[in-house]
């Protein structure tokens, strides 16, 4: 019985990491229609930042803070550059240049910071909260993720449904051309979007990074999970990355529990598959209307 | 216009040359091309050196991963990111094979194929109701899960060891690596023929309708799925017997060999080579075959200090996979196709 | 128009971006077929040895997720080659040593090690790295009739009688688990045990040896883990050891797996005795891993008191004298010929496992060459390891056990745990808890022979070696 708790709270505190994540991938997917596949590995480099940060003597809030702004600064910039070239061409494009990028930044990790081993600290304690008379594996940490990504969410929720800018955000990715001749200023929105999606993407790096092997390509299997819990939910619906993140990360956690970690990626494919058989748009997605 | 105008350079080539054409059956033009270039590779095996002759060998395998992906993602328009698998799954069928029974090498092979066409078809089935993004997420998922089943069950996939695979004696005092290059090298032709066909044939022009509208191309009468399945089979069945191949290039057939960056890699070749083409990915298996080579005679000429040297060529790769998509998203084959329009058109007006 | 011109600028970036791919790609073509062999073979016709240099080469990780650690031990054993070098070479010749990054991909490994053998014409493969990488090539380098010595594994494979050519240097893993499991049967006699091993060759052969030693009924739960997909905490495998009550915990794990354990143990209140195996438990390397068990940061004095909370009492072997130990002569030479001919790895790394790994490796080499003699030739070293490579000067605690039948180099180790009260290894990236051996130095052998204490002595350095200048 025991086991069982441990393995499901386990579940609980990855897949709220992988809805982080996952966030990130809505955000950008409703404002331009891409999977950024880079976006782990743009968490990477910022934790790798905030490793910088933390080693001048800087206290952990700052840092924290710090690399969610340069998270942020990151995405538009990414946005701007890389994504914007492509705009109405081949679906195939920014597959590959996403793919560019997350190379490039894996590279750039991996000659500034090198092969030593490191470690990154969490934002509080680690130990598990005493539950009865056992320690249960949950920590302070893990309230902490819990308590974070409920709070992007809800931001991103409120920021969607009830406020003027996520109007015109909603807007100008459902409908560019229109919302352009309404005097919306769609190119700063989607990058806008992406900027966001730069801040989750920074946040789920810094509560990784505590439990993993901090190295380079430490967001690689976070980003294929976060992508598997983003689809599950539906790739437009921010809610749905939160039920898709918690669904993936009990999945795999069950999986390696029960069944071995080397199985992990391949409980997750089948996951992906059943749940795309199910309802190929996701749980939370309304099915798109197709002009014929 | 004038007609010299019209003409362009063409004066400049001799009358009868402009005689000399392929036969139009694309079949037998085909043939005639594939006779031509393994002549060509045949004559440049005997004279380059037996390790050139095992990259030349090596750039043959590829070529033929490159060509099913290209198929797929090019023409059929399905992105996939976990070519890899089916290479694995090629691999292993043949390495099996090879190790616990004793049949011909060809059927040897050709079980590669099958296997590798069979996880094609189980995989291709749900891949037809997925769009471009969400198929990618899934076949990277793919990559990712197959290989760690053969740690798992170490004891019948050979575990961190592997299974060793044989490559038939060679005849005469003909040295191995010519004779696997060879072998490759015809494998490779073998293929190109075959999927050059068949992008001639009707099914090539069903890919390229579906891969355009699935709407349209469902109200003229294509079964848009299966179109779909087929593509992903041919696609999968190619990159089985590149596995295979790949196997006995590296002596043995172990997880290690199927890493998430071989999938990358893949699609970044066949996208720097010309998505879509076939002739293309021989550009983009020779940019895969001598990657890790460059990137080590690259680090010794900067000499910058072993952390930043090894990178290097990482961070280079995705620099050139960035520009290249948003300054030249054809390729290498798409940009020599373009050159030679501008080249061959000059005098004449636009 | 505006049109045309973007138009032809785009014609122009086009042709631009293609004509840069092709001519890189010719580069590359051209480049990687004329490279000349590094050394024309000399009168006596020997690939890679001329009058004045000898060539090696090895395959290494340099780049990915293997490379942490690892691309330490090639470049140390650099620094071997650079006093040799400096100091007129053996018998005239100059150590070139070519090594390259195979990622820990076996497919690239196939490759360049051809490359290294048929163009470069390397004389040895020293000192590459790998199980899965290595296999991959035994045949073709026995083919071949390349040396392929010292392979940096524990596999039990490297002595084997149909690939003379190869032979392994540091302890096979069945023989530490051996001596480990030993260990555990004298002193955690009914107490309750659990396994945590990697699922491959690595923890397979550890766990062999241990089950030659441990008896079955003790061992109460067996977790394993992938090293592939090995990304987050192993919390499901400690939460599993932990319900079953494992009192005693034996891991075969790398140093990244074996932090990705402890945190996770630790965290649910799980704190057995471990027993680690010297793969997975170099101080210095599994120190800075530990240290995310701080919180938010609290400078390095912080980090390397959570670390050695975790690590202190745990059990673990060593080969030859660790790190911490400073005034060892041993310790001393290797510090100093890092910083003379490594001082950027020193910078960066200092004296820690693997550049003691690399040195020892090296400096073993260096006297294989020696006693081959000036008339050098590729069957002329492998006799020379044959014959005496059980006098050959090591840090090591045993002799070497190279002989004409057997191709393991060491074959015994010495019982340690990590202590706080013992002095410190300190690095550039802070102070990590020393250790204390527990046990005499015992030696075994792959099979069912017994544990047996070590009776011989340890050799010093020669003067040669310690008048470093």
């Amino acid at each position: 019985m025991g086991l069982f708790v441990n393995i499901t709270l386990d579940g609980i505190a990855n897949g709220m990491i992988f809805a982080a994540l996952a966030l990130a991938l809505v955000l950008i997917f409703r404002a331009t229609r891409i999977v950024n596949f880079a976006q782990g590995a743009m968490g990477m480099i910022t934790t790798f930042i905030a490793s910088s940060i933390l080693g001048r003597g800087i206290g952990y809030w700052w840092a924290f803070a710090a690399v969610l702004v340069i998270g942020f600064v990151l995405g538009a910039l990414v946005e701007r550059v890389l994504i914007r070239p492509l705009q109405g061409k081949s679906e195939l494009n920014p597959v590959i240049v996403t793919i560019g990028l997350l190379v490039v930044l894996e590279g750039l990790a991996g000659t500034i910071y090198g092969n030593s081993s490191r470690g990154f600290p969490a934002a509080y304690s680690q130990s598990g909260l005493t539950v009865g008379h056992t320690k249960v594996a949950f920590s302070h940490f893990d309230v902490f993720i819990l308590v974070s990504v409920l709070i992007l969410m809800t931001g991103t929720l409120v920021l969607f449904r009830a406020t003027t800018l996520g109007l015109r955000m909603r807007a100008s990715a459902f409908a560019g051309e229109i919302s352009r001749l309404l005097g919306v200023r769609v190119g700063l929105l989607l990058t806008l979007g992406w900027a966001l999606a730069g801040v989750a993407g920074s946040l789920a790096g810094l509560l990784v990074a505590p439990t993993s092997s901090f190295g380079p390509y430490f967001m690689d299997l976070v980003l294929v999970y976060a992508f598997t819990a983003a689809v599950i939910g539906g790739l437009e619906s921010p809610v749905g990355a939160l039920i898709g993140g918690l669904i993936t990360g009990l999945s795999i956690s069950y999986v390696g529990g029960y069944l071995g970690s080397g199985l992990q990626p391949l409980g997750a494919l089948v996951l992906l598959m059943v749940a795309l058989m199910a309802r190929p748009e996701g749980i939370f997605a309304r099915p798109p209307a197709r002009r014929v | 216009m004038t007609p010299t105008a019209a003409r362009g350079l063409t004066w400049m080539r001799p009358r009868w040359l402009g005689r000399l054409r392929l036969p139009a059956q694309p079949l037998v033009r085909h043939l005639i091309l594939a006779l031509g270039g393994g002549a060509l590779l045949y004559l440049l095996t005997v004279s380059l050196s037996p390790y050139n002759d095992f990259e030349v060998g090596e750039i043959a395998l590829y070529v033929i991963a490159l060509s099913g992906l290209s198929l797929l993602t090019g023409v059929n328009g399905q992105i996939s990111l976990g070519h890899g698998a089916f290479m694995a799954v090629g691999a292993y069928a043949t390495a099996l094979l090879m190790t616990h029974t004793h049949l011909n090498f060809v059927i040897e092979l050709l079980a590669a194929v099958a296997a590798a066409g069979i996880l094609g078809l189980v995989i291709g089935i749900p891949a037809t109701r997925l769009k471009g993004p969400y198929l990618a997420g899934m076949t990277l998922l793919l990559a990712l899960a197959l290989p760690p089943i053969a740690d798992k069950w170490s004891t019948a996939f050979g575990g961190d060891q592997g299974i060793t695979t044989t490559v038939p004696s060679p005849p005469g005092t003909v040295n191995p690596e010519e004779w696997l290059a060879w072998i490759q090298i015809l494998g490779a032709l073998i293929v190109l023929v075959l999927l050059a066909n068949l992008l001639r044939s009707r099914f090539g022009r069903s890919f390229r309708a579906v891969r355009d509208d699935e709407i349209a191309a469902s109200l003229s009468g294509i079964h848009v799925a299966r179109t779909k399945v087929t593509a992903f089979v041919i696609s999968a069945a190619c990159a089985g017997l590149a596995g295979a191949f790949l196997g006995l290039s590296t002596g043995v057939v172990n997880t290690g060999e199927f890493p998430l960056t071989l999938s990358i890699q893949l699609l970044a070749a066949m996208v720097l080579g010309g998505t879509g083409t076939l002739m293309g990915m021989w550009w983009g298996a020779v940019l895969l075959v001598y990657l890790p080579q460059w990137s080590t005679s690259l680090s010794g000429d900067f000499n910058l200090g072993s952390g930043a040297s090894a990178y290097l060529a990482t961070i280079i790769f995705g620099v050139v996979l960035i520009v290249a998509m948003i300054a030249a998203p054809t390729g290498i084959q798409g940009g020599l196709r373009w050159a030679w329009r501008q080249v061959s058109s000059i005098g004449t007006e636009k | 128009m505006r049109q045309s011109r973007d138009t032809s600028i785009r014609s122009w970036a086009r042709l631009l971006v293609t004509g840069a791919l092709g001519v890189t790609l010719g580069a590359t073509v051209l480049a990687a077929c004329s490279s000349s062999p590094k050394a024309t073979p000399a009168a006596a016709n020997v690939p890679g040895v001329t009058a004045n240099s000898i060539s090696i080469g090895a395959t290494v990780p340099l780049t990915g997720p293997a490379a942490p650690g690892y691309d330490e031990i090639a470049p140390a054993m650099n620094a071997v080659f650079g006093w040799v070098n400096a100091h007129g070479g053996v018998d005239g010749r100059k150590i070139n040593y070519n090594y390259l990054d195979d990622g820990y991909n076996p497919a690239n490994t196939a490759t360049l090690t051809r490359k290294l053998v048929l163009q470069d014409n390397i004389f040895a493969d020293i000192g590459s790295l790998g199980t899965p990488t290595q296999a991959a090539v035994q045949a073709f380098l026995n083919t071949q009739k390349v040396p392929q010595l010292f392979i940096e594994s524990g596999c039990n494979c490297w002595s084997d009688p149909k690939f003379p050519y190869s032979s392994g240097w540091q302890p096979p893993y069945t023989i530490e688990g051996k001596i480990l499991g030993s260990y555990m049967k004298a002193n955690f006699a009914g107490k309750k045990i659990g396994y945590l091993f990697q699922g491959d060759e690595f923890g397979n052969d550890f766990v062999k040896g241990l089950d030659m030693e441990i008896p079955a009924a003790s061992v109460v739960s067996r977790q394993s883990y992938d090293a592939a997909t090995l990304a987050g905490p192993l919390s499901n495998q400690m939460a599993a050891l932990k319900a079953a009550g494992a009192q005693v915990v034996a891991m075969a794990t790398i140093p990244a797996a074996t932090a990705l354990a402890m945190l996770p143990a630790a965290a649910i209140g799980y704190l057995p005795q471990y027993v680690i195996s010297n793969v997975g438990a170099d101080t210095p390397t599994v120190g800075p891993l530990l240290s995310s068990f701080t919180q938010k940061g609290g400078g390095s004095a912080a980090q390397a008191k959570a670390a050695t909370g975790l690590l202190n009492g745990v059990v673990t072997d060593a080969y030859f004298e660790p790190e911490a130990d400073v005034s060892n002569p041993w310790v001393q030479v290797e510090k100093k010929l890092l910083q003379d001919y490594a001082p950027s790895l020193y910078a960066k790394s200092g004296l820690d496992g693997n550049t003691q790994y690399g040195i020892a490796l090296a400096y073993t080499f260096v006297q294989a060459l020696q006693k081959a003699g000036k008339n050098l030739t590729r069957a002329g070293l492998l006799a020379a390891i044959a014959s005496s490579g059980k006098n050959f000067v090591t840090p090591g605690f045993v002799p070497l056990s190279y002989s004409s039948s057997v191709h393991f180099g060491f074959e015994g180790s010495q019982v340690i745990k990590l202590s706080s009260t013992a002095p410190p290894a300190v690095t550039p990236s802070g102070s990590w808890i020393g250790s204390t051996p527990v046990s005499p130095v015992e030696v075994t052998d792959l099979g069912a022979g017994p544990v047996t204490k070590y009776t011989g002595t340890t050799s010093t350095p020669p003067q040669s070696l310690v008048s470093t200048s």
